[in-house]
């Protein structure tokens, strides 16, 4: 067998990365009206001293309200794909280092084994200050299916597994779309459950 | 039907930057510290978001055409290939690419350094790679500018590249750099990664064959993304 290559090292995106990536509409993946309860998610990043990080990039990538992802190795043919949703999304901190997106809240999908995970989001973040991005997911809050999902129960410090739940705020009018927070914390007593992968 | 995909492999030690690198200060307070989660990849990593159908837009490919006039500085090609670890050619995949101009300074709010910006210079293009992982921009060399992470500090001239691969976990940002600059043996972000080996992959080689005559200097550099892990059932 060859020798295998030595991926390319990861660098700093740096802070003039909107240069390249900034793409504003991005961070709506409902643009093609997918099927789906519309939900919006909403969050900011935090530094170790709890200061805002205005200069990162979260992308998302999930699955469409069926549970199946748009991408060829998804093999659930029994569920439909929809047309109209891609699953990825990207968006920028402002300021404040707010960040918001809107999309459809995601069905289960199989987990390894018989397992089925419960919906999520899987998320990277890139920032200035991040030599490599960090993964984590985002679930839902008084979801059923979490107490079966092999991450979050596998995680035994309920204030850890907290930072993977994204928490319905307010009382959305009728015909507007539930809100979501979910703040990514990079560093300190409330770190967020990062991801090796 | 159980679907049990087969997972990405992780990194060698050494061959990627650790999240805390303290001569990088900007680290300091963003990398975490508890250590991370290790999680068996289910669909929800081996797959991502699909780009050869034209989603993410045009190809964006000459940033010397993208004004009025022609911008100043050294006219460069950057092209190679997306790879995977065992050579394969990652086909149909976005590639981002942003950089300073020749005068070391970036077209964003942000950049205050005390150089020129160039009118006719933004400094940003993309292109989704051909059936043979192959991409190519034409572009002007930028150049190297200070920063504020320690005294007289200075970054080697470079060219950020973002890319995605076939999968949520195969993303890749990075930057590529010039062989035989001096800045490089002083950069914390180039030296982050320990192993010398990989830190070579950061560097493009002068490639005479892709230099076009009275024209343009060529540069050739390959990116290889995390591949596909052997299973047990391959002959070894």
């Amino acid at each position: 067998m060859a020798a295998k290559l030595i991926p390319t090292p990861s660098q700093t995106v740096g802070p003039f990365f909107s240069l390249g990536l900034d793409r504003p509409e991005w961070n709506d993946l409902t643009r093609g009206h997918p099927q789906g309860e519309r939900i919006v998610i909403e969050g900011r990043v935090l530094d170790g001293d709890g200061a805002p990080v205005p200069d990162a990039v979260v992308e998302i990538w999930q699955a469409n309200a069926a549970g199946r992802y748009a991408h060829p190795e998804d093999p659930q043919t029994d569920k439909p794909l929809d047309p109209n949703f891609r699953g990825f999304g990207r968006v920028a901190t402002d300021a404040e280092g707010r960040f918001r997106f809107t999309t459809v809240k995601p069905g289960p999908v199989p987990g390894r084994g018989n397992s089925l995970q419960a919906p999520h989001i899987n998320v990277l973040l890139l920032s200035r200050g991040l030599l490599i991005h960090l993964h984590t997911r985002i679930y839902f809050d008084g979801e059923p299916a979490n107490a079966a999902d092999p991450l979050l129960s596998s995680i035994e410090d309920p204030k850890v597994r907290g930072t993977l739940l994204a928490r319905r705020e307010g009382s959305s009018q009728s015909g507007s779309p539930a809100h979501y927070r979910f703040d990514i914390v990079m560093q300190g007593d409330n770190e967020t459950a990062f991801l090796d992968l | 039907m159980a679907s049990e995909p087969l997972p990405y492999a992780r990194p060698r030690p050494g061959t990627q930057p650790p999240v805390l690198y303290p001569d990088y200060a900007s680290t300091q307070k963003r990398a975490p510290k508890r250590a991370p989660l290790r999680l068996e990849h289910t669909l929800s990593e081996t797959t991502g978001p699909v780009f050869e159908d034209g989603w993410a837009g045009p190809d964006s490919t000459d940033l010397t055409r993208q004004h009025k006039g022609a911008p100043l500085g050294e006219r460069m090609i950057l092209a190679g290939r997306v790879l995977d670890e065992d050579g394969r050619p990652v086909a149909g995949t976005l590639v981002e690419l942003w950089q300073c101009n020749s005068a070391g300074r970036y077209h964003h709010p942000v950049d205050q350094h005390d150089a020129p910006l160039d009118p006719n210079f933004t400094g940003a293009g993309q292109a989704v790679t051909n059936t043979a992982g192959e991409y190519r921009f034409l572009t002007i060399k930028p150049g190297a500018y200070p920063w504020r992470n320690s005294p007289n500090a200075w970054r080697p001239a470079h060219i950020h590249l973002a890319v995605f691969g076939p999968a949520f976990v195969t993303r890749l940002n990075t930057q590529m750099y010039f062989p035989g600059d001096p800045l490089l043996a002083y950069d914390p972000i180039f030296q982050s990664t320990a192993d010398a080996q990989a830190r070579e992959r950061l560097i493009a080689q002068y490639d005479p064959a892709l230099s076009e005559p009275e024209w343009a200097l060529g540069y050739r550099w390959d990116m290889v993304l995390r591949g596909r892990h052997a299973t047990p059932l391959d002959p070894a």
